[in-house]
């Protein structure tokens, strides 16, 4: 049994080898679903109905797929050039405390003025998260993946530290939570009355200019070629180190505003659970997408409608939402064996 | 001592619409060498894929010792006796000798190793071949030519009467293609016989006893090796007449590279080297002897450590890459795949990664992919590269039409120096030519040539003077009508460079 590279992948196969991907995720997880004694076909139903069935449900499909947007971009910048950011939970929760001690009264400003500096030091604080990191690489060639993996956890107790220390709220009983942001700091919803907020669109706005700068600038250009072949790369003159810590700055800035969307356009505040994990989803979103910006925003919003329709469904039926997690990751796994059969055929001689 | 050990009757293999082999028929005698001739894709490897049951043939069939082959199975294949030596070696490089020897060759399940028998088995073949080898030595020590003969040495562990050796020579010197050559007359004079692929006529010469020249996946000819010609050869390999390069004596130039008693961390040892406009200067040598370090040095990869170098009479000890090819200096880099292309992008994206920051590419950081189309596009006509669109990913082309594709992006530059790294390696005649013919042409133009080759016909064959480079040491260079192989020879292995001095790297 062998792998044989497809000259020229059929239109058909690129269509139907995901479809079937797709089926694949579905009869397994009816399988799960069907042992713990309910239907599939009605488990499915809610969740759907749960993730799109309604005005509600589908604006907190979209309100939950925000971050994982960001996320999702952040890994799909870093990955391109081949340098492993598994530290988006990391640049994430940074972002978060930038906006918290910026946005909660020390810059008494008017929104048009402090939500673009909250923009800015929410993105810095990302982005110098992993320019560590990548400076290692580097300068010694210290694997990112254990550096950015280790740093989520250096950061998670350092935002602790914070939260019982300095950015403790003082009225917040005792609650390890930091003071609300003002009003002005405050990303506008929306529709009136519904969580959907305007960090979606800044969302969108970010998966397009990522788009752009992928296949428009020579800096997207020069962090295709470094993650492809940095030898070539350094042969035809490029400054790859360079364009290294550039992949770093973007990518981690992108996970930097997931920590101001949830914040500003949310929560309101930061506590330890801002995120469920986002930053780690971004990776499966990135993945999902192929690595390419616009397919982030839809894989986000898949992978935002399976976790919000299990929730709902959970609740009416008798099936645990972890059912969700089994979805997620059996997608992931089915999407890339379903892209390697259209880029391979297998032979079993 | 004729018997038939191996034939192949009416072969046929289809890829899509390419015809790979077509109604392939011969035979190989006990203890006979017998070459397969032919360009890149003309259906060399895909036979011997076959043969070895990698491919299922679509037509035909194999006999072996008079028993047919069942197709398809490569265990078979190892079992009736054929055994295969890579072009790219199979070999685990943290392994010893005698480690990769073995592996595969013992059950899973067993619990103990046979390691002694398998030792004493190892150094009696090695001595019945005259193959020496140190079984205890790990596989990343061994030179490139050491290497080879633990792939043959694998290949005779298994029983193997039949060796398909696809394209031997292909990373080896001179000097270890001719004792690869005596290696092989030795194996024949104990029976066993030889499947030599090659493209190199000179090799195929001095080898085999008969030769197959395959063509479009046909064969077209069979000859015995004593009477053929060289010329004949090529004539059915590329199926029209061809052309040998001509080079009129020119004047030379002024000085265009200086090099002053360099040192580099990567193996330059005080070489000196001077280059004028209008010459080709050729730089022989075994790799490893620091051609590498003075490409280096010159594409401005690596800075000396001391000495000083000049390039039009410029300072150039700190220019960067980048800067290099401002300077329009070319560089064809030894190793195309790693260093020349990024395989997984298209013609377009590899045709400007030279020139990408240059105004008329680059609006404010900002691509114009149309005007780098339309440069793709003017290499490909201009410089004959065969592909189906600028789109095409350069992973796709032959070895052939990518080296078109780095001569076309870095000489349509107009460049005034061209470091040439052995730009003809992996190549078939026709495109070797193509190569020569434009590095003459830039001669012409009044452009400075280094010529950095393994192969020693080439150099002959183009350069002006002629320098050897030898522990990082380079010699005083000579007219190519002064020298002969012989000498080049003697300066390769040492002769005539004075004893390295104490700061010897």
């Amino acid at each position: 049994m062998r792998l044989e590279p497809r000259e020229k992948p059929s239109l058909l196969i690129t269509i139907a080898y995901p479809a079937l991907a797709v089926l694949a995720v579905f009869v397994f997880a009816g399988f799960l679903v069907s042992l713990s004694g309910a239907n599939p076909f009605s488990v499915f139903g809610l969740v759907l109905k749960g993730a799109a069935g309604s005005q509600f449900a589908l604006f907190e499909t979209l309100t939950r797929a925000t971050p994982l947007i960001f996320t999702g971009l952040a890994a799909a910048v870093a990955f391109r050039a081949k340098l492993w950011n598994i530290g988006a939970e990391a640049q994430l929760y940074m972002g978060a405390v930038a906006t918290v001690v910026f946005g909660t009264g020390l810059l008494p400003l008017p929104s048009p003025v402090l939500i673009p500096i909250l923009l800015i030091v929410a993105t810095l604080a990302g982005a110098l998260t992993l320019l560590g990191p990548a400076f290692l690489k580097v300068r010694f060639g210290v694997d990112e993946v254990v550096t950015t993996l280790l740093l989520n956890f250096i950061v998670i107790l350092f935002v602790s530290l914070l939260l019982e220390g300095p950015l403790k709220d003082p009225m917040g009983m005792g609650w390890p939570q930091t003071k609300k942001v003002i009003a002005e700091a405050q990303l506008p919803k929306l529709i009136q009355g519904k969580r959907l907020h305007f960090g979606f669109i800044l969302a969108l706005v970010a998966a397009v200019a990522v788009w752009v700068i992928n296949t428009r600038t020579a800096l997207g250009y020069e962090m295709k070629a470094v993650g492809f072949n940095p030898r070539a790369s350094r042969f035809a003159g490029m400054k790859v180190d360079r364009v290294m810590l550039k992949t770093a700055l973007l990518s981690g800035g992108l996970a930097g505003l997931a920590g101001l969307s949830e914040v500003s356009g949310l929560k309101g505040n930061l506590t330890l659970d801002l995120s469920p994990g986002f930053g780690y989803a971004g990776i499966v979103v990135a993945m999902l997408a192929l690595l390419h910006p616009l397919g982030v925003v839809a894989a986000a919003i898949f992978v935002a409608g399976i976790f919000v329709g299990a929730d709902a469904m959970s609740r009416s039926a008798q099936v645990p939402s972890y059912i969700a997690q089994v979805m997620v990751a059996s997608a992931l796994l089915a999407m890339v064996t379903a892209v390697m059969f259209t880029r391979y055929r297998l032979r079993w001689k | 001592m004729t018997d038939t050990v191996l034939s192949l009757d009416r072969i046929s293999k289809r890829f899509g619409a390419l015809i790979a082999n077509d109604a392939i028929s011969f035979d190989l005698k006990q203890g006979e060498i017998v070459a397969l001739l032919g360009e890149n894709g003309a259906g060399k490897t895909t036979l011997m894929n076959i043969l070895f049951g990698h491919y299922v043939a679509d037509d035909g069939s194999i006999s072996v010792f008079g028993k047919s082959l069942p197709p398809g199975q490569p265990r078979a294949a190892i079992q009736a006796g054929i055994g295969m030596v890579h072009q790219h070696f199979t070999l685990a490089d943290n392994l010893t000798v005698l480690d990769n020897i073995m592996l595969g060759t013992e059950k899973p399940w067993r619990l103990s190793s046979r390691k002694s028998e398998a030792r004493q088995r190892l150094t009696k073949l090695a001595q019945d071949f005259g193959l020496a080898i140190e079984p205890d030595k790990t596989v990343a020590e061994l030179s490139v030519g050491e290497r080879q003969r633990v792939e043959i040495l694998k290949v005779l562990y298994r029983e193997a009467r039949i060796l398909i050796l696809d394209e031997p020579t292909a990373v080896l010197t001179p000097q270890e293609s001719q004792s690869l050559f005596a290696t092989l007359k030795k194996l024949t004079a104990q029976g066993l016989s030889i499947i030599f692929i090659s493209h190199k006529l000179n090799e195929v010469l001095s080898v085999s006893d008969r030769i197959f020249v395959l063509r479009a996946g046909r064969l077209v000819a069979e000859r015995p090796t004593k009477g053929t010609t060289r010329k004949e050869l090529a004539e059915l390999m590329v199926g029209r007449p061809i052309a040998e390069p001509k080079i009129e004596p020119q004047p030379h130039g002024d000085i265009h590279v200086e090099i002053r008693a360099v040192t580099t961390a990567d193996g330059l040892d005080h070489a000196d080297l001077t280059l004028h406009g209008g010459e080709i200067l050729g730089l022989a040598g075994v790799s490893g002897n620091g051609q590498t370090a003075l490409a280096n040095l010159l594409s401005g990869l690596s800075p000396p450590k001391s000495g000083t170098l000049h390039i039009f009479g410029e300072d150039a000890a700190r220019w960067t890459p980048d800067l290099v090819t401002r300077k329009r200096i070319a560089r064809i880099p030894e190793d195309r795949h790693a260093e020349g292309l990024v395989a997984d992008m298209s013609v377009t994206e590899n045709v400007i990664a030279e020139i990408y920051r240059e105004p008329r590419f680059n609006k404010r950081g900002f691509l114009d992919w149309r005007a780098a189309e339309g440069f793709a596009e003017e290499i490909i006509k201009g410089f004959d590269v065969k592909c189906p669109s600028p789109t095409t990913r350069v992973r796709l082309l032959s070895g052939g039409n990518m080296q078109k594709l780095i001569l076309g992006r870095t000489l349509s530059l107009a460049p005034r120096f061209i470091l040439a790294c052995q730009p003809a390696r992996g190549l078939d005649i026709g495109a070797v030519s193509y190569v020569h013919e434009r590095l003459i042409q830039a001669r012409k133009s009044g452009a400075s040539v280094l010529l950095i080759s393994d192969d020693l016909d080439e150099i002959l064959a183009l350069a002006d003077r002629v320098a050897v480079i030898y522990r990082g040491r380079i010699s005083e260079p000579l007219p190519r009508q002064q020298v002969t192989i012989q000498e080049l020879g003697l300066m390769m292995a040492g002769h005539g460079f004075s004893e390295g001095d104490a700061h010897a790297a």
